[in-house]
C-alpha cells in the first residue's frame, strides 16, 4: 500500500496543482496577517478561508485527480493489487498531500504570526475538513461515470455543506422559534462538519461571549471531555463513512 | 503689617502636631485621637499598628509618614469619621473585616463635610472608602485593591450614598464588587481614575443626577459599567475597555436622560453601549472599536442623537430589537460603509443602514448566533444591503463620513 | 486453468454476457472471435476482475476469483488501448509495475523477469520518453512488454497487433509462439484472422454475449472445408444464426465441453 501511495505522491507532485494551492494559501494567510495589526483578527479572516476554500479545493482537486488517474488505476488493476487498498492508497496520497499543503500554507503563517490555542484549533479544523472533503470527493467520484458529472457533484456537496445546510438550520430556527431549541441546535450544527469546525474555532476565539446563553451552552459542552470526544467522533465519522462507502462502490465498479 | 498678622495666624490658633510611633511616647493612633484637640495634626510614623474602630470626631489632619500600616486583622472597621474637615493621608490600611450587618470600610465618613482621603494604600478591605450623607469631600490618589471573593462577600472600592459635591480623582481601584458606586449622589465629579478587574461593575451609579465623569479608564470589569435612573450626566474622554463576557458591557445605560456621552473610547467590549429607556442623550465623537456589538439600542430609547462617532471592526455596529426608531444618526464613520462620495464633501452620497439583517435575526432568535461567521450569514447580509426588507428602514445614517475622524 | 460458469453481465438493459460457460486450459492458444460488441472485451475484463459480473463464477486454478487479486500475478494482460499516466516515462512505468509486483510477492521470492521483448523492440532507447509523447504503436509495444515481463502463466491479449508496424507485429507473434510452446494459456482477440491463424490452436466464438462454439482450429477448417481460419470464420458468420453450421457438426454444440476437452487433448 505504501508503494502505491508513493506513486500517487509522485503523480501529484508532477502536476504542481498542490504546489500552487500551497503558495495560494501562503500568500492569502500572510496577506491577511499582514493587513491586520491584531493577529486575532487575522485568524478571524483566515477562518472564512478555512471554512470555504479548503473544502472547495479539497473536493475539486480530489475529483479531478481521480479522473486524471483513471489510466493509472486501470493499469494497476490489471496487476495483482487489491482494489480497496488501491483506493485507500489514492485517498491517503491525496489527503496527505492536501493536508501538507494546508499545514505549510496556513500553518506556517499561523505559527509565525499567531501561535497559540486558537491557531492550533484553526489548523486542526482545517486538517479535519480537508480529510472530510477528500473522502466525500472520492465517494462522489466513484459514484459518477465522467469527470464533468463528478465535478458537478463535488460542487453540489460544497454548496450543500457550505451554504444550503445553514439555510435549512435558519429556516428551522424561524419555524420553531417558540420552542426551546438550544439542544437541538447544538446537535444540528454539529452534524455538518463545516459548522462544527466553525463553532470549534469560534469557541477558541472567545467569540462565545457574543453568543450569550447559547455560547455558554456550547462552551460548556465542548469544554467537557465528552463534548470534545463527540466533536472528534463526528469528524471521524465524516471521514470514515464516506471513504468506506467509496471503497465499497469502487470494489463493485466496472472499469 | 497686615500681611504679618496673617502669616502668624496659624501660630495663634495654637494648633499642634502629635507624633505617633513605635519609638514615641504615644504609640497608638487611638491614644493620639484621644489627646488631640480640634485642628491638630496627628503624624503617624512608619510602623505596624494593629488598631481598628478609630473614631474621628473632631476636625483633624491625620497623616502617615512612609505608609504606616494600620491592620484591622479582619475584625472591624479602621477609621470612622463623624466630623467635618478631616484629612486622612498616607496610610497603608489593610485587613478590614466583614459582617453581614454593617458595611465595614477602611475609611468611613458619616454625615460630614470637607473630608479628604488622600494618597492611601488600601488592601484587602471589605469596603474601601465609604461616604454616607456627606458633601464636599475629596477622594484622591488612593490605591485600593480588594481581595475578590464572591459578589456578596466583597464590598465596593469607593462607595457614596446620599452625597453631594464629592470629588473622586486619580484613584486606582481593583478587586472589589463595584469599583466606584454612587447612589443618590449629585453634583459630583469623577475623573482620571482607573477602575479595573472588579467583580461586577467598574462604575455603577443610580439616582445620581448632574454628575460628570472625565478621563477615567474602566477595564476588565466583570460586567463593565452600569448607570441607571439618572438625569444630566456628562461622560467625556473615558475609556471603556476589555469588558468581555456573556453579560459584560462597555457601558449599560438604563433610564438615563438629558446626558452627554462624548469623546469616549469603547474598545473590545462584548457590547460597547447598551441603551434601554434612554432619551435625549447626545452621543458624539466616540470611538467604537473591536466590540462584539458597537451599540445596542433597545426600541424603548427615543430622541437620542448619534453623530460623528467612529465605528471600526465591530462584529455588529448597531443592533436594535424593534422596527420603530426614534433616534437620529448623522455623520458617523462606519468602516462597513461601501458607498462613494462623488461631490467630495466628505460624506457618502448613499445612506448607510448600520443594522445588519443577521443582528435582527439574533435579536429575535438568540440561539441564531450559532451561525455567526458562516458564509450563509455573510450572503444574507449582502442581500439585505441590496434589498432591505427586515432591517428598520428609519435607522439610517444619511450622511456617513468617508473617513474616520 | 480458467473455468467460467454461467457468466452474466448487462449494462442497463443491454445483455453483454449471457450465461457464458467455458473452460480454458494450460497449453491452449485460444482465439476469441466475434462481431463488434459481442462481449469479447467484457469477457476478458471479467477474467481480470476489472468488470464485476452480475452472475456466474470464474475460477482460476480451481479457486473462485471473487474479489481476489493474488491470481493476477499469473496473468499478463495487454489491453486493446493501453492507457498510462501521461507524465510518466516508460522507465518509470516499468519500474513502478516491477516495484508493485515485487512488494505483493514478498521479499523472499525475486521476480522472474522476461525482458526479451523489451530488447527485441529496443524500448530501452525510448526509456526516458514520457507516455504522453509516444505514438499509438509504441504504447502498444509498452503494453506488450508489460504483459510478458513477469513470465505469467496466462497471457490475455486484446488486439495485440493493432497499430504495430509489421516488424514489431512479427516480433510479437514470434514471442507469443515461444510462450505457447512453453505450455502457457494464451487468449487472444483480434480482427486480423491471419494472425490468429498463425498463433492459435482453438477458437472461441462469441455472439450477442453467448458462446456459439469453442473448437479446435483444425477441426473448424476441416468442417467448413476452408484452408484459412479467416475464411472458415467468415463462412460461419455468413450463415446468420449459425443454424446450418450447427447442423453441420453436432459435436460443436455450445455446451458440449466434452468435445472441447477432447479437442484439446488431441494435441
Amino acid at each position: 500500500m505504501i508503494k502505491v501511495i508513493k506513486y500517487v505522491w509522485l503523480d501529484i507532485l508532477q502536476n504542481r496543482i498542490v504546489l500552487a494551492y500551497t503558495v495560494f494559501l501562503l500568500v492569502i494567510s500572510a496577506t491577511l496577517f499582514g493587513m491586520e495589526t491584531n493577529p486575532g483578527k487575522g485568524l478571524m479572516s483566515l477562518l472564512n478561508i478555512v471554512l470555504m476554500v479548503v473544502p472547495l479545493i479539497s473536493l475539486i482537486f480530489t475529483t479531478i485527480h481521480f479522473y486524471n488517474s483513471y489510466e493509472f488505476i486501470e493499469l494497476l488493476l490489471a496487476q495483482p493489487i487489491n482494489r480497496s487498498k488501491l483506493l485507500l492508497s489514492e485517498f491517503s496520497g491525496v489527503a496527505s498531500s492536501l493536508v501538507t499543503a494546508f499545514l505549510v500554507g496556513v500553518g506556517g503563517p499561523v505559527l509565525y504570526y499567531a501561535p497559540g490555542a486558537t491557531g492550533a484549533a484553526l489548523l486542526a479544523a482545517g486538517v479535519a475538513l480537508t480529510l472530510v472533503f477528500v473522502a466525500l470527493a472520492f465517494l462522489a467520484s466513484v459514484c459518477t461515470r465522467d469527470k464533468a458529472k463528478g465535478i458537478g457533484l463535488a460542487l453540489l456537496i460544497w454548496f450543500y455543506f457550505g451554504l444550503l445546510y445553514d439555510g435549512l438550520v435558519l429556516t428551522i430556527l424561524f419555524t420553531f422559534s417558540d420552542y426551546p431549541l438550544e439542544k437541538a441546535m447544538l446537535v444540528l450544527t454539529t452534524l455538518n462538519p463545516v459548522d462544527l469546525a466553525r463553532i470549534f474555532i469560534m469557541l477558541q476565539m472567545d467569540v462565545s461571549a457574543l453568543m450569550g446563553f447559547t455560547g455558554a451552552l456550547y462552551q460548556e459542552f465542548f469544554g467537557s471531555a465528552a463534548g470534545s470526544l463527540y466533536a472528534l467522533g463526528v469528524m471521524l465519522i465524516w471521514i470514515v463513512v464516506p471513504i468506506w462507502a467509496a471503497v465499497r462502490v469502487f470494489c463493485k465498479k466496472d472499469l | 503689617m497686615k500681611v504679618c498678622w496673617l502669616l502668624l495666624l496659624p501660630l495663634l490658633s495654637s494648633a499642634k502636631t502629635i507624633v505617633v510611633g513605635p519609638a514615641e511616647s504615644i504609640r497608638t493612633v487611638r491614644q493620639a485621637l484621644f489627646v488631640a484637640a480640634d485642628y491638630d495634626t496627628i503624624l503617624v510614623r512608619r510602623g505596624l499598628y494593629r488598631e481598628r474602630n478609630l473614631l474621628v470626631e473632631k476636625p483633624l489632619v491625620i497623616r502617615g509618614e512612609n505608609f504606616p500600616i494600620i491592620d484591622g486583622q479582619m475584625k472591624g472597621e479602621l477609621f470612622t469619621v463623624r466630623a467635618s474637615n478631616v484629612t486622612i493621608q498616607g496610610f497603608d490600611l489593610r485587613n478590614v473585616g466583614m459582617t453581614s450587618t454593617i458595611d465595614w470600610a477602611a475609611v468611613k465618613v458619616l454625615e460630614a463635610r470637607q473630608v479628604r482621603v488622600i494618597g492611601n494604600r488600601i488592601r484587602n478591605a471589605y469596603f474601601g472608602v465609604y461616604f454616607s450623607a456627606s458633601d464636599h469631600c475629596l477622594v484622591s490618589r488612593n490605591d485600593i485593591k480588594g481581595n475578590p471573593h464572591e459578589e456578596q462577600t466583597t464590598g465596593n472600592g469607593i462607595h457614596a450614598w446620599k452625597c453631594d459635591s464629592i470629588r473622586v480623582e486619580n484613584n486606582r481601584i481593583s478587586g472589589h464588587r463595584d469599583g466606584i458606586y454612587f447612589e443618590f449622589v449629585t453634583h459630583s465629579t469623577v475623573q482620571r481614575n482607573r477602575s479595573f478587574g472588579n467583580i461586577r461593575y467598574g462604575l455603577h451609579f443610580m439616582f445620581s443626577h448632574e454628575n460628570s465623569y472625565f478621563y477615567n479608564t474602566f477595564q476588565h470589569n466583570g460586567a463593565g459599567v452600569a448607570v441607571m435612573y439618572t438625569r444630566k450626566v456628562i461622560m467625556r474622554h473615558n475609556i471603556f475597555e476589555n469588558n468581555w463576557g456573556s453579560a459584560a458591557y462597555g457601558m449599560l445605560l438604563k433610564d438615563i436622560s438629558d446626558s452627554k456621552i462624548e469623546d469616549n473610547i469603547f474598545r473590545r467590549n462584548t457590547i460597547g453601549i447598551h441603551m434601554e429607556g434612554t432619551s435625549r442623550i447626545m452621543t458624539q465623537r466616540n470611538l467604537f472599536i473591536d466590540n462584539g456589538w458597537g451599540m445596542r439600542i433597545q426600541a424603548s430609547c427615543n430622541d437620542n442623537t448619534f453623530t460623528r462617532n467612529t465605528f471600526q471592526s465591530n462584529t455588529f455596529d448597531v443592533a436594535t430589537n424593534g422596527q420603530t426608531v426614534l433616534n437620529t444618526f448623522d455623520r458617523n464613520y462606519w468602516d462597513k460603509y461601501e458607498g462613494y462620495d462623488l461631490n467630495r464633501d466628505g460624506t457618502g452620497d448613499v445612506p448607510f443602514h448600520p443594522v445588519s439583517l443577521y443582528s435582527m435575526i439574533i435579536e429575535k432568535i438568540p440561539y441564531g448566533v450559532v451561525l455567526l461567521h458562516s458564509f450563509m450569514v455573510t450572503l444574507l447580509d449582502r442581500a439585505e444591503k441590496v434589498m432591505p426588507s427586515l432591517t428598520p428602514e428609519a435607522l439610517v445614517d444619511a450622511k456617513p463620513l468617508m473617513k474616520p475622524r | 486453468m480458467i473455468t467460467v460458469t454461467n457468466l452474466q453481465k448487462s449494462y442497463g438493459r443491454l445483455k453483454v454476457l449471457d450465461n457464458l460457460s467455458v473452460q480454458l486450459n494450460a497449453g491452449q492458444a485460444v482465439s476469441l472471435i466475434g462481431p463488434n460488441g459481442s462481449g469479447k472485451t467484457t469477457f476478458i475484463k471479467s477474467i481480470l476482475g476489472m468488470v464485476m459480473p452480475d452472475g456466474g463464477e470464474i475460477s482460476f486454478l480451481g479457486e473462485p476469483i471473487h474479489n481476489g487479486w493474488q491470481y493476477r500475478q499469473q496473468i499478463g494482460y495487454m489491453p486493446q488501448i493501453g492507457r498510462y499516466p501521461d507524465t510518466m516515462k516508460i522507465r518509470q512505468v516499468f519500474d513502478m509495475i516491477k516495484d508493485l509486483r515485487q512488494s505483493t510477492q514478498g521479499k523472499n521470492s525475486l521476480l522472474q523477469l522476461d525482458e526479451e521483448l523489451i530488447e527485441a523492440f529496443e524500448l530501452s532507447k525510448l526509456y526516458d520518453k514520457t507516455m504522453r509523447s509516444l505514438s499509438g504503436g509504441t504504447r502498444q509495444k509498452v503494453s506488450a512488454c508489460l504483459a510478458f515481463l513477469f513470465n505469467p502463466k496466462v497471457l490475455i491479449m486484446d488486439e495485440p497487433t493493432a497499430g504495430l508496424d509489421p516488424l514489431a507485429a512479427e516480433l510479437l507473434k514470434a514471442k507469443i509462439l515461444r510462450e505457447k510452446a512453453k505450455g502457457k494459456l494464451i487468449l487472444i482477440t483480434s480482427h486480423v484472422m491471419s494472425d490468429l491463424d498463425e498463433l492459435t490452436t482453438a477458437v472461441m466464438y462469441l455472439q450477442d454475449g453467448q458462446l456459439q462454439f469453442f473448437t479446435d482450429v483444425d477441426r473448424l477448417k476441416a468442417d467448413t472445408g476452408e484452408e484459412k481460419l479467416g475464411r472458415a470464420i467468415a463462412r460461419v458468420m455468413s450463415r446468420g444464426k449459425l443454424s446450418a453450421y450447427e447442423r453441420l457438426s453436432e459435436s460443436f454444440a455450445v455446451t458440449n465441453t466434452h468435445s472441447i476437452v477432447q479437442s484439446s487433448n488431441q494435441k
